[in-house]
């Protein structure tokens, strides 16, 4: 194989990887819910139930199947774009998912575009004065956010902001949005909550890596050809630190989709994440797996994207 | 002396100290009241071994010190410069346009992320000297003056796409592109190979003289700074033991330091014993037509081919020598024999009886007569174990030893490798370079092995250090009865301690030569090559050393 296509057989395989583990984390997926304790029929027919009626339904609901065959129904199905029915109010598992996720995904969204610069920077900018007290002041805040479980925090947020101080409307769904300053006061909590969440570790993850490449030989040279502390970072420690960067921004921000349901409950957001808990309770297992299927494929797809980032950001691997 | 106090010099320290303060907040102080002068256009050589504080000197005079160091007093003047009393910003102002900066290690001090035009002309953008386009066509001018393939092309390449050698001579085009009045080589070619080695110091000496600049060539090789320095500054412990002009301290050197450095640099050859041995006794080692390389084995080849058709014999109670330079495959010859990297064709025999090429399939008795020695003792030591626990663990694995028994012996293997018993206690990141290769080796003993493979053990040690080890190993040879396969590219170290030496070039054995009569008799023109490569302790030798440059052509890594 020539050497310049090199990178491209390595991004090819990295996708090669993220589609035999979805396939993987489908057939988990499955059989985990399948595990699940509680009978659909029963469920849905209450405990009046008589035994024939609860046979009848699961024989209706096609339950009486064996596993692997409801499994490879399921696949096709998703691989259709049909996301099956949902047990408990026969709608479309899309249809309830679609308005949701573009909710999960808006909050995601703006959180990314909130806290990725601002982690950067902050990462960057202690690197780069490691020990002083700017250095230290991060360090400590970010520690104490990672401590801090998020619940107190959003809580904390709605008690300041929105019942002492009145600034922010406690709900964010249904708010106000018809103005850019209402939708700015509509998000900014959960938005705020959230960022201090993913941030913390990219802080770290950044801080950690820039000192790495800080300690190389080139910045060294970098440093005795005269160049200042901002042009040895910015131009010869950081592109060589993308790889591990985009890693640890891939790995917080994967969190943004399937981990906030205590954010969107405490602030009643109506996401994916609260979706899927609802579908717990009432054992709608179509929906469960569904919701399930795309925290993976999000995390995946944002993993991915980060070894790709890796491997193309590496000279080594170029013509 | 006389010469530098007609005119004003164009560097003067005077009673330089440099602190650090170590892990556990002690100050010490690594620098102790350095004084010397170098005048305008003079190359000055500062030689010592690791720790001698040479690289913190020179680094110091670009007003720069490592993590934990800081200048605590005296006085450095470079041209109009006061470095010690500058702001940091002035400092950053000097560095580059009037002292600037030839690393050890071009490898790691290229970006490994940005083109090498960029990096060169960096400097020229920083301070903003000259047009992009000036800088370019200067950098490409010093391409040349340097003999490096493609001057015009070369720069549009990235670092990895070099050779070791061209890097290095490109990071001294980076060094002169601002025509700096003090050029600052630190060891630049220590990592290079010796056929390497010499056309980097020929282009270094021919610029140097060219451009009129002075120069500080730090260096712990005595042979090498004798070709381009004109005085040398004998530094150990932070402390000048001695200084004069290049010949006096070769041929008439008054320290005591310098007589044993020098005493260093050629080790006493090894007497060769009369094989006490009847023909009849199977040799320690044999391999025949060795095949090996790396990676997953596919019909019976590796994708990446090392070893080719490698035969030797060692008999018992000799030692075998085998060298060659960076991917010769000499250290694969060492894995493959210990079955570390299994051989895919091909026999070796110990004892005239076949052993298997895989480790693992090894019976523990075959595994406790082959022991190997790793280059690193850094590495192959455990930071997280102590001595004693380092030592014991090859004496229950093999010899089921026990309790106080087991630290019996420890001790006693402690002390077959000159270390105090109450080392036991310590871990190795307490002990020096020379104290963990001795550990290193007594782990070795510790199996009680008939063979022992030596990679490299000597190459990251101090000449006096190494040539203290190698004593340690001809007096284990004598007391315990050893063999030896002793892997280096050091052709002095392979020469002092070994009967038979093996030449090999791209995983094939070019040439088997007797260790003491290599130079008269090779006759492969790599093995001439490479001989004619060690540079010798005389300040003509570069000058008048000629080689074809059709065999370098062909040999050579450059």
């Amino acid at each position: 194989m020539p050497r310049s296509l090199l990178p491209y057989y390595l991004v090819l395989q990295r996708l090669g990887i993220a589609l035999l583990t979805l396939v993987i984390v489908s057939f988990a997926v499955f059989f985990a819910t399948a595990l699940l304790p509680g009978d659909v029929a029963e469920i849905l027919l209450g405990q009046a139930a008589t035994p024939e009626a609860v046979a009848g339904l699961r024989e209706a609901m096609g339950l009486d199947e064996p596993a692997l065959s409801r499994f490879i129904g399921w696949l096709t199905g998703l691989f259709q774009g049909d996301l099956g029915t949902s047990y408990v109010n026969n709608m479309e598992v899309a249809d309830l998912i679609g308005g949701r996720l573009s909710n999960s995904l808006r909050l995601a969204a703006v959180t990314t575009l909130v806290s990725v610069p601002i982690a950067l920077t902050l990462g960057i900018c202690a690197a780069m004065w490691r020990g002083s007290i700017f250095d230290r002041a991060v360090s400590i805040l970010t520690i104490s956010v990672i401590s801090v479980p998020e619940f107190m925090v959003a809580t904390l947020a709605v008690l300041i902001f929105a019942v002492w101080l009145g600034w922010l409307p406690a709900l964010s769904y249904g708010a106000n949005v018809d103005s850019w300053g209402a939708i700015l006061r509509a998000y900014a909590m959960p938005v705020i909550s959230l960022s201090f969440v993913v941030s913390a570790q990219m802080i770290r993850m950044t801080r950690a890596a820039v000192i790495e490449t800080i300690n190389t030989p080139y910045v060294e040279m970098a440093l005795l050809k005269g160049a200042s502390l901002s042009r040895q970072v910015l131009r010869h420690a950081l592109p060589n630190a993308f790889g591990p960067i985009a890693n640890a921004v891939a790995l917080s921000l994967s969190y943004l989709v399937g981990g906030v349901i205590i954010v969107e409950t405490i602030f009643n957001y109506p996401g994916v994440a609260k979706l899927m808990v609802d579908a717990v309770s009432t054992r709608d297992l179509p929906l469960i797996q569904s919701c399930a299927m795309i925290f993976c494929v999000s995390y995946l797809s944002l993993i991915t994207l980060a070894d790709v980032i890796a491997v193309l950001s590496n000279p080594r691997l170029r013509k | 002396m006389t010469a530098t106090e007609s005119n004003t010099p164009l560097v003067s320290v005077r009673n330089l100290k440099i602190g650090a303060v170590t892990d556990s907040g002690r100050e010490v102080e690594i620098i102790k009241g350095v004084d010397f002068d170098i005048a305008p256009g003079e190359i000055l050589a500062l030689i010592g071994e690791s720790g001698s504080g040479k690289t913190t000197i020179a680094l110091s005079l670009m007003g720069h010190t490592r993590t934990g160091c800081s200048i605590q007093g005296g006085q450095i003047r470079v041209g109009e410069n006061d470095v010690t009393a500058m702001s940091r910003r002035a400092r950053a102002g000097m560095r580059g346009t009037e002292v600037s900066y030839v690393p050890q290690s071009a490898a790691a001090a290229f970006n490994p992320s940005k083109r090498i035009i960029d990096q060169v002309i960096e400097t020229t953008e920083i301070h903003k000297l000259m047009p992009r386009s000036t800088a370019r066509a200067k950098a490409v001018e010093l391409f040349r003056a340097l003999a490096l393939p493609d001057a015009e092309n070369i720069g549009s390449r990235y670092p990895h796409q070099v050779s070791g050698g061209q890097l290095q001579r490109l990071s001294a085009a980076m060094a002169l592109i601002s025509d700096p009045q003090l050029v600052i080589f630190d060891e630049p070619t220590t990592a290079l190979d010796v056929t390497t080695q010499i056309e980097v110091l020929r282009a270094f000496k021919s610029i140097m003289a060219a451009g009129g600049c002075a120069g500080v060539y730090v260096s712990h090789d005595l042979a090498v700074v004798a070709q381009i320095a004109d005085r040398i500054v004998v530094l150990r412990g932070g402390e000048v033991q001695e200084e004069g002009t290049t010949d006096q301290i070769l041929n008439a050197p008054h320290h005591p330091y310098t007589k044993e450095l020098l005493a260093a640099f050629e080790p006493s050859p090894h007497q060769v014993i009369a094989s006490t041995m009847d023909d009849k006794q199977e040799p320690i080692l044999e391999v025949r037509n060795l095949f090996a390389g790396y990676g997953t084995v596919r019909k019976g080849e590796p994708p990446v081919k090392v070893l080719k058709d490698v035969s030797f014999r060692l008999e018992r109670g000799r030692n075998l020598g085998v060298i060659g330079e960076s991917g010769s495959g000499k250290s694969t010859l060492a894995r493959a024999v210990a079955g570390i990297l299994p051989a895919y064709s091909g026999e070796i025999l110990m004892n005239g009886r076949q052993t298997h090429h895989d480790l693992a399939k090894r019976s523990k008795e075959e595994l406790r007569r082959t022991q190997i020695v790793f280059q690193l003792a850094d590495t192959a030591l455990n930071p997280g174990h102590s001595i004693g626990s380092i030592l014991a663990r090859p004496l229950t694995f093999y010899h089921g030893l026990r309790g106080k028994a087991r630290e019996a012996r420890v001790i006693e293997l402690l002390d077959m490798v000159h270390l105090p018993g109450n080392m036991r206690h310590r871990v190795p990141s307490e002990l020096s370079g020379g104290q963990k290769q001795r550990v290193n080796l007594a782990r070795a003993l510790a199996a009680q092995p008939e063979l022992i493979l030596c990679d490299e053990i000597t190459s990251a040690l101090d000449t006096v250090v190494a040539a203290a080890i190698l004593d340690l190993l001809k007096e284990l040879q004598n007391e315990l009865g050893l063999s030896y396969m002793f892997i280096s590219h050091d052709l002095s170290t392979v020469e002092a301690i070994c009967d038979d030496v093996l030449v090999m070039f791209k995983g094939e054995i070019v040439e088997a030569l007797p260790a003491l009569r290599m130079s008269d008799l090779a006759t492969h023109p790599y093995s001439r090559l490479l001989i004619s490569s060690i540079p010798k302790l005389s300040t003509g030798w570069l000058s008048s050393l000629e080689q074809d440059p059709e065999l370098i052509a062909q040999f050579a890594n450059r």
